[in-house]
């Protein structure tokens, strides 16, 4: 049988740590992160190019580019990442062993077999057909090869977060529940379950059309399953990184849910309703009834979009009432200027909850609106949206508990501490820039996708407006930015996990702001804190968002009007 | 904490706190208002896409936009038929790489029966500087009633990616006052 499991205890959590599932959280995030250097490498040249007076690649290479920054960053990087969320959720946190570490060293070694080859394949040339590679384009069988193992690695890598957390529950390795973060982890990992099965339903027949053994694909139906995978993975990236709001919340605040039962009910609501949203991606597509897409884009009756606005009250509050706590009570908001903006665990997790609301969340209901979609439909408008939930959501989120991580999990202390107190900043700065310019030029009409706007070999070129091309000059000045605040965390990260200083030599304390320093078991009063519950500043900002979010949908139900009647 | 199992066990019987309760309510209702603002506007709205949609062939659907670009041929351009089909006819546009055939002249105010398919690859129609964007699938005709309200000179690109030409698939649309 297995070789016993060897643990070690953490020193500043007291948790046991099963090294096995240490060795691999250090995996996958290594790989993570050289995805996200080579995949943000990639964007960065995409957007120098939609900058019309640098257009800095050649027409092939651009859509080469285009393909394999969706394939690094939105499947490597953030799937990798969140392996080691599942992993860190469910052995570290329950206090457990792995169920199968050799079958998980399996899974990576498929995942990364599959990245490698699905990045060869692309760059041979022939399967420049994006991350979407709508039939009936047909990229090499590699292509599709690459994806299906990637797909498999990561199925199993679910099977063995869901056998540790039988392994726990027979063990008694926690009392009662399962934690929060492991039941916003589990939600992901159902998630994941249905999307990679939807992936396996469509990529494996595409595989063998692509070398001949199947005759047709149809267009619409690989469209509507596909995009059950392609959308809904995105639904386990919002699982994985609003259940790491709550783990730093949790972990550098020491801050306690609001109440269990709101922000489970919300995570169950994402479990029941967000596997509808391939919808989004066929509203303006032949041959699907009004009633299917308003159904299926809403997630019936917007009960997802509820989930999120859950979160969105009880992120903010389970932190304004943690620092409340901790005597910062003095008007509306002194908690939130005198936060620990310091530490870029926090200000990396509050900057994505902001960006990641008012930006993504917004801009997404509204598009997915079944007559609005019409004005934004593969304008550049999709991927300002999609940047800001993806990049500003998900990626920041992770770069933020990265830094908590390294001490906690790979036990190396944080190399360059002033860095990464910078550059959360930074990255945040230039993702909100490539957000709502890619939003704004999109609006004007710019489509997503095309190596040259200016369309100066077209026979009859369309003249955007001065306005679009600015958009576009400033979305290539931000991406630079945000590239520097990505080149900043991947050195850091390179760094710190290969070179930094081991906490075990040096066991002290976490450095951090003063209201930091007090490590954190137990902070924060009791649960069912209903007489108790004071978060004014929260309710403050929660209607400041739902404010613009009418404001916004109904402006844009306004643009909608203006358009040629259609019926 | 979020990360150690809720200290209480029975978690599911505390109360959930009004002003949690509160927002939770307002976010749902806000859900409604959304959920029928779409079912309203398809009652009371002029921009509703039509889901009409026959299976066809490339071969199938190019003979019918053959058929209409000879009979209402009025000029060419490039090469191009500019073709003028009267008010309330069936219009059909051809999307390929890396052409929309034939250009269109539709007069203002009246309404259209636009039909569009691929004949290759996924295309998307995009008319700007409308920004009326519909997806085109080959094998699928799309049936919609368009309705121009301005006229002038439009432009009609590509925005789904089709091939390396991509991004030379424009085409225009004229839209002429009534007796011009």
């Amino acid at each position: 049988m297995a070789a016993p499991t060897l643990f070690r205890t953490c020193p500043t959590t007291g948790l046991k740590v099963d090294l096995a599932a240490q060795a691999l959280i250090k995996a996958n995030v290594v790989a993570a992160v050289i995805f996200l250097a080579l995949g943000g490498l990639f964007g960065l040249s995409v957007a120098l190019t939609r900058w019309p007076d640098v257009h800095f690649l050649p027409l092939d290479w651009f859509y080469l580019a285009l393909t394999a920054h969706g394939l690094d960053v939105l499947l490597c990087w953030i799937i990798f990442f969140e392996v080691a969320v599942l992993y860190f959720a469910s052995a570290i946190l329950l206090n457990c062993r792995l169920a199968a570490p050799r079958l998980a060293w399996a899974a990576f070694a498929l995942m990364v077999g599959g990245s490698v080859l699905v990045n060869i394949t692309v760059l041979q040339g022939e399967s420049s057909v994006m991350f979407t590679s709508y039939v009936p384009m047909k990229a090499a069988p590699n292509f599709y090869l690459g994806l299906i193992l990637f797909a498999v690695g990561a199925l199993i890598a679910c099977g063995n977060f869901f056998g540790t957390l039988v392994i726990a529950k027979e063990e008694r390795t926690y009392e009662g529940s399962v934690p929060l973060v492991t039941f916003g982890a589990i939600t992901a990992a159902i998630i994941a379950v249905f999307t990679l099965a939807s992936g396996a339903v469509i990529l494996i027949p595409t595989w063998l059309w692509s070398m001949g053994y199947i005759s047709h694909i149809d267009p619409m139906t690989y469209k509507l399953i596909w995009w059950a995978m392609g959308h809904s993975s995105q639904q386990i990236n919002v699982s994985a990184h609003v259940s790491v709001w709550y783990a730093v919340a949790a972990i550098v605040l020491g801050a306690k849910p609001l109440s269990e039962k709101a922000s489970r009910l919300a995570f169950f609501l994402y479990i029941l309703f967000l596997q509808l949203a391939s919808a989004h991606h066929l509203l303006v597509d032949p041959g699907i009834s009004s009633e299917w897409k308003i159904f299926n884009t809403s997630y019936a009756m917007y009960l997802a979009v509820l989930g999120s606005m859950i979160h969105a009250l009880t992120v903010p509050g389970t932190i304004e009432a943690a620092l409340r706590k901790r005597g910062f009570n003095k008007g509306m908001f002194e908690w939130l200027r005198k936060a620990p903006w310091g530490n870029p665990a926090f200000s990396g997790v509050f900057l994505s909850l902001v960006m990641f609301g008012f930006l993504g969340g917004i801009s997404g209901v509204v598009m997915g609106t079944e007559q609005i979609n019409l004005i934004m439909h593969n304008t550049l408008y999709v991927p300002g949206h999609f940047h800001a939930t993806v990049v500003a959501g998900t990626t920041l989120t992770f770069m933020a508990v990265t830094y908590l991580l390294i001490p906690l999990v790979l036990q190396r202390e944080v190399m360059f501490p002033r860095l990464a107190k910078y550059q959360t900043y930074v990255f945040a700065i230039g993702v909100s820039g490539i957000s709502l310019f890619m939003m704004g030029a999109g609006t004007l009409g710019i489509p997503r996708r095309v190596w040259d706007v200016t369309m100066s070999d077209a026979m009859f070129p369309h003249q955007f407006p001065a306005a679009a091309f600015l958009m576009l000059t400033l979305n290539g000045i931000f991406a630079i930015m945000a590239a520097l605040g990505g080149v900043m965390y991947v050195v850091n990260v390179v760094a710190s996990t290969f070179w930094g200083k081991k906490t075990a030599d040096a066991p002290k304390p976490q450095k951090a702001s003063p209201p930091l320093a007090a490590p954190v078991r137990a902070a924060v009063g009791t649960y069912g804190s209903a007489e108790t519950l004071y978060i004014p500043g929260t309710i403050v900002l929660v209607g400041i968002f739902f404010i613009s979010f009418v404001l916004y949908y109904y402006v844009n139900w306004k643009y909608l009007a203006e358009v040629w009647p259609l019926r | 904490m979020a990360i150690s199992s809720p200290a209480n066990r029975l978690w599911w019987k505390e109360p959930i706190h009004r002003v949690e309760l509160t927002w939770i309510i307002i976010a749902f209702l806000w859900g409604l208002v959304m959920f029928f603002t779409m079912v309203y506007w398809h009652a009371v709205g002029d921009q509703n896409l039509a889901n009409t949609t026959y299976k066809t062939t490339p071969e199938a659907y190019l003979a019918k936009a053959d058929a209409m670009a000879q009979k209402f041929k009025v000029r060419e351009e490039f090469g191009i038929p500019v073709v003028r089909p009267p008010p309330g006819s069936d219009v059909y546009l051809v999307a390929r790489i890396w052409q929309w055939w034939p250009i269109l002249e539709l007069e203002k105010g009246q309404s259209y029966r636009m039909h569009l398919s691929a004949m290759d690859y996924q295309h998307g129609f995009s008319l700007q500087p409308v920004n009326i964007n519909i997806q085109v699938h080959p094998g699928y005709e799309h049936v919609f009633t368009m309705t121009p309200t301005e006229s002038g000179q439009f432009g009609i690109i590509c925005n789904e990616y089709c091939g390396l030409g991509h991004h030379t698939m424009a085409s225009r649309m004229y839209v002429v006052d009534r007796n011009q």
